[in-house]
């Protein structure tokens, strides 16, 4: 088990680094940062002195030595336009995308395990029909369109819900979270609803298609032969073995969910991290793009990882070496 | 109550595919004593299976079970509700399938296998349930069962396998056993190990059991009477020894002609009967074995053989039995 960690670990770090170079090279082909921040009627030799300023004219390796060395210290650079450390400004909206992202995610499980096992126990009923018609619209439907749908319709024909921004937050642990206020948690409904319908649709497909595949197998059918009833043979033989592919597919959605809340959070105001980048890649604010992009992939490395010990909880098959 | 524990008449199970329906079972009767054990017999696809399911009611669709009566201690399975079945299932009748690597869920400890049919189907306490585990998987030859019982299927051989599949089929104590080729899958040195438990246990715990197996070399050694299945018909029934000595349809004479003779030179385990088995969709017109049978005559391919009686309890369908008086030859 430790040599696995170690491993692990090992593997985690690889990928950063490679994560880190891919990121560096991109950002620094793309736009020049400088002619953002300096102001417009800046002289050319202003220019040439902010880019010394930034360490933007020395040799691409030896900036990306600095960004290295400075990764490891935990320092990902200050941000052009708020001339803030940039991991700050991201750790400071983090909570709001994770609250975000948490709320879809409990909404798309919440919906997706009954909607998905129930089609797939039983596929030819009117309902689990109707069930995968939804799904496929849920599938198809960009999100960004259903987003401003459903800000026409509850926010501005109905007046039901509010349609941006947080709303009055409450503290937990000392961090701000929107869903502790009855305020917050009204802002809260229609973004994590908007990011939930993707997942949740593709989950709903997934989960019926193992439920399919595991019903059919000769345990399942021995279970029968046992008078096992019809629930149990579901809820405790089947759904566990169609989860475990189903886990893998979750984790990765988890982290594009986090990643890629961007478009929800643009749409609804939501001042989340996925707001923040995309504000940033607007004012060409190099090292937020960067931290972002860092912050990320070692997120989505972390799931990884995270799904691998699932597995073994789920699967005793699975033998971590 | 009858005299039987099982009867069943005239059952008939059809697949309606999108080709055609397939009649896998077509008007098979047979019966059962308590501690009997029969044999069904018969090359692959001949219904064997979809027979043992049908006693369970556990066709599934396309499946169907279309006609007949299954009577199980006097009453008819097939007017019970699937809440009745479900308490009949495990509990007065259980089920042996054939490949142990795939009958136990994966993800389950064995020692959790077996207590849900104990849970099921009997009144013990958690305390009772355990220690009724160890016992059967005591009694079915598993070593040092305490240790075993947190065990996953993977952790187990498929012989140890199927010893806990038996135990599970054993655990509520069930009048009528169906083992489904339970041997097929294992190695020949475990066949004989599994099937020796199972006739040992099935006598000690007073149930009957249907062995449905392709190899009558199995059958002749543990069973009382046989029943010899093709294309979804019963084509000969008779008491074990009888049907081995002297096979009357040509069916089970080419059956027989696959067993290795205990005395003498082995001879090899050749398939004795030319040709294979017709597709059920397109059965031929008479007899299904007449095409290739060797006994054939024009009526075996126009008019289906009823079955007969020959003599008491033995009986065949076929148009021109073997004869009993000229004694087949050693290797068929
Ligand atoms: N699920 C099914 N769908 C369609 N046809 C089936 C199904 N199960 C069995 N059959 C048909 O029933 C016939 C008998 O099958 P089976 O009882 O499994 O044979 P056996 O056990 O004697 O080898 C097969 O030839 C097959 O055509
Ligand atoms: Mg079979």
């Amino acid at each position: 088990m430790l040599k696995y960690l170690l491993k692990r670990i090992f593997q985690m770090f690889v990928v950063l680094f490679v994560v880190s170079v891919i990121v560096f090279c991109v950002m620094s082909f793309t736009g020049d940062p400088v002619l953002m921040i300096v102001p417009p009627t800046a002289t050319d030799a202003q220019i040439a002195e902010a880019r010394i300023a930034l360490g933007l004219d020395r040799p691409l390796w030896e900036q990306y030595s600095v960004f290295l060395g400075n990764l490891l210290r935990g320092d990902l650079g200050v941000s052009y336009m708020f001339k803030r450390p940039a991991l700050t400004l991201i750790v400071e909206r983090m909570p709001a995308t994770l609250e975000l992202v948490f709320l879809s995610i409990l909404i798309s499980l919440a919906v997706a395990l009954p909607c998905g096992v129930f089609a797939g126990a039983r596929p030819n009923s009117p309902l689990s029909r109707a069930i995968m018609g939804g799904s496929l619209l849920g599938i198809s439907l960009p999100s960004f369109w259903v987003g401003i749908l459903f800000i026409f319709y509850f926010a501005v024909e109905k007046g039901l819900l509010p349609s941006s921004g947080r709303g009055v937050t409450g503290l937990l642990f000392g961090v701000p979270f929107a869903f502790l206020t009855w305020d917050g948690f009204r802002h809260i409904i229609l973004p994590a609803v908007t990011l939930a319908l993707g997942t949740l649709a593709m989950l709903i497909r997934l989960i019926r298609a193992q439920i399919m595949e595991v019903m059919r197998q000769d345990f399942i059918r021995f279970a029968r032969a046992k008078g096992v009833s019809w629930s149990s043979l579901l809820f405790s033989h089947a759904l566990k073995n169609a989860l475990v592919p189903v886990v893998t597919v979750f984790g990765l959605q988890v982290g594009s969910l986090i990643a890629f809340a961007t478009v929800t959070e643009t749409i609804f105001a939501w001042p989340g991290m996925g707001k923040l980048l995309v504000d940033s890649i607007n004012t060409s604010d190099r090292p937020v793009i960067v931290a972002y992009l860092m912050i990320v992939a070692a997120m989505f490395v972390l799931i990884n990882f995270i799904v691998d010990i699932v597995y073994t909880l789920i699967d005793p098959r699975v033998d971590l070496r | 109550m009858s005299e039987y524990l099982l009867e069943v008449k005239n059952l008939k199970t059809c697949f309606e595919l999108f080709r055609g329906t397939v009649k896998a079972v077509d008007g098979v009767d047979f019966t059962l004593k308590t501690g009997e054990i029969l044999g069904i017999v018969g090359e692959s696809g001949g219904g064997k299976s979809v027979t043992g399911f049908s006693l369970l009611g556990l066709i599934d669709a396309p499946g169907r079970i279309t006609g007949g009566e299954i009577l199980f201690r006097g009453e008819d399975l097939l007017k019970k509700s699937e809440e009745e079945m479900r308490r009949i299932r495990g509990k007065e009748i259980s089920m042996i399938f054939q490949d142990p690597m795939t009958s136990l869920n994966p993800l389950q400890t064995i020692g959790r296998q077996i207590d849900e049919m104990l849970a099921l189907h009997t009144d013990l306490s958690s305390a009772g349930r355990r220690a009724r585990i160890l016992e059967l998987l005591n009694e079915v030859g598993i070593p040092t069962p305490e240790d075993r019982l947190d065990c996953y299927p993977h952790q187990f051989s498929g012989g140890m396998r199927q010893r806990v599949v038996i135990a599970i089929a054993l655990a509520a104590n069930p009048r009528l056993i169906i083992a489904d080729e339970p041997t097929t899958a294992l190695d020949v040195t475990v066949q004989a190990q599994i099937l020796k438990l199972m006739e040992n246990l099935v006598k000690k715990f007073g149930s009957a059991l249907i062995l449905v197996t392709h190899d009558l070399a199995v059958v002749s050694e543990m069973t009382h009477r046989v029943v010899v299945m093709y294309c979804g018909k019963i084509v000969e029934e008779a008491p074990t020894a009888e049907l081995i000595r002297a096979p009357r349809h040509p069916y089970t004479k080419g059956l027989l002609g696959s067993i290795p003779r205990i005395t003498g030179v082995r001879t090899p385990r050749l398939p004795q009967i030319p040709g294979m088995a017709p597709h059920l969709f397109d059965l031929p017109k008479g007899c299904s074995f007449a095409p290739r049978c060797g006994y054939a005559t024009e009526r075996c391919r126009e008019e289906v053989p009823a079955m007969r009686e020959l003599s008491a309890g033995r009986r065949a369908a076929c148009h021109n039995p073997v004869s009993t008086e000229k004694r087949t030859a050693g290797n068929g």
